[in-house]
């Protein structure tokens, strides 16, 4: 039987896109359900009653929510093309870090994005010191997953293009060459990658998001 | 194997801490415990763990492994002689680890802001967000046991470590704020699986007597004052 796939996501979610890149590498068949989140469908509340968000996978009827489970879930059933290594330590490390990437760099990397004066000065080297971990994991290899793209790549992948946005929209360089000599090379790598480089949203629309997230975050109080 | 090769470095009291060890506990596995001094962190402990400087952390031959859900699934696949601690099947495995996600992102917040909230209302609010949660929970043994009597099916597994692991405390949590979170007849699943995992030859010399948490919490809250 051919395994129906459905892919709940809205265009620029990152977390979205972790579920397709696995699944295009994986070379699976899905269809995609474009959300809009100020207008949650039916389907999507049914499938996520928990948190309601995106993204969610729907194999044959079954939803799963939360894109790292989301991830192990994929890589569970599918054989082909592994994304997490067959030794449980390094399974164990690749865990590790993208369970860091979602709860620590992710709200380090938003704090910059939505402050600014004093507040701003004392985000940036939080999401410093969390990037100095990242690059210090990097330790000379291409990518986290070695030669090939793998789960912390996947988790981390979204500051490849979200990290230059946020400093074009902040004017803050948070990713100097000289200071994450690897982070830059991974980014260029992993953007390298055919899977990555198809699925990115568009540019100039992901800037024009991610200044509204801004201006909303710092407009005072009160006004509409 | 030498009961040297795994160490975790813990505190009795912490129930991230007993994921560990009811986990090792599961697969008969021997460890050293060492013990962190409430208030300081061992050497061991930050070199262990540079980037979080918490507890647990597990060492296996020398190989420090940290975050207590992904230190269980790394016991679960480095011993595979011994039950499984995740399901078989892969549905059943993303169930059980959406809710342990759950447990750790909403649940375990939610039940340590009514632990110390403050003030009538705060408390009112904490308390209906607490017992939300608790529903949830509910509803999800239901659909992961399937009448069975663990999370896991016929055996403790992933989920029942994750949520079991809070038992103490929240008997603890009951007798100090004289609310049932767990009710006979508000929440009969959970009401059973609690005893029935409190009482399991893994778990019950692990998780720590609710007179002990009481005492603890205390000595916390009026150390709390002090400052």
């Amino acid at each position: 039987m051919a395994d129906d796939l459905k892919v709940f996501r809205t265009w620029s979610s990152p977390f979205a896109l972790r579920i397709i890149w696995a699944l295009q590498l994986k070379g699976l068949e899905y269809e995609t359900i474009f959300e809009d989140l100020s207008q949650k469908s039916p389907l999507l509340l049914q499938y996520n009653p928990t948190y309601k968000k995106v993204p969610v996978l729907v194999h044959n009827g079954k939803p799963i929510s939360e894109s790292l489970v989301i991830l192990e879930y994929i890589e569970e059933t599918w054989n082909q093309n592994p994304l997490l290594p067959e030794d449980p330590y390094e399974r164990a490390k690749a865990r590790f870090w993208a369970k860091f990437v979602d709860e620590k760099l992710l709200q380090s990397v938003i704090d910059v994005l939505v402050t600014e004066g004093n507040k701003q000065e004392e985000a940036v080297p939080r999401a410093k010191e969390n990037l100095k971990y990242i690059e210090e994991e990097l330790k000379g290899n291409k990518f986290f997953g070695g030669a090939t793209i793998g789960f912390t790549d996947i988790a981390l992948g979204w500051t490849a293009r979200w990290l230059p946005i946020i400093e074009e929209v902040t004017g803050i360089k948070l990713i100097e060459a000289d200071t994450f000599p690897r982070i830059s090379e991974w980014m260029q790598n992993f953007c390298d990658v055919p899977v990555i480089k198809a699925n990115w949203p568009p540019y100039d629309k992901m800037v024009t998001k991610v200044q509204g997230t801004r201006e909303k975050c710092l407009a005072p109080k009160g006004t509409n | 194997m030498a009961s040297t090769d795994v160490k975790v470095i813990g505190a009795a009291p912490s129930p991230f801490v007993n994921r560990v060890q009811i986990a090792l506990n599961l697969k008969s596995v021997d460890y050293e415990f060492l013990e962190e001094k409430m208030g300081s962190k061992s050497e061991l402990l930050l070199k262990s763990n540079p980037v979080h400087k918490k507890i647990p952390v597990m060492i296996h031959g020398g190989k420090p492994i940290c975050e207590s859900l992904i230190i269980v699934q790394y016991i679960d696949e480095a011993w595979t002689d011994g039950p499984s601690i995740l399901p078989s099947d892969p549905y059943a495995r993303a169930m059980a680890r959406f809710w342990a996600a759950y447990v750790d992102d909403k649940f375990y917040p939610t039940f340590r802001a009514f632990g110390s909230a403050e003030g009538e209302e705060a408390k009112a609010v904490a308390r209906e967000q607490l017992m939300e949660a608790i529903m949830l929970l509910e509803d999800a043994f239901a659909k992961c046991g399937k009448g069975k009597d663990f999370f896991g099916g016929d055996t403790i597994g992933y989920l029942d470590i994750a949520i079991g692991c809070f038992l103490g405390w929240m008997r603890a949590v009951e007798k100090m704020s004289d609310i049932k979170l767990i009710d006979e007849t508000k929440t009969p699943g959970l009401f059973g699986w609690a005893k029935r995992f409190g009482s399991n030859a893994a778990v019950k010399d692990v998780l720590p007597k609710t007179e002990t948490l009481v005492e603890i919490a205390k000595m916390m809250a009026a150390k709390a004052k002090a400052q």
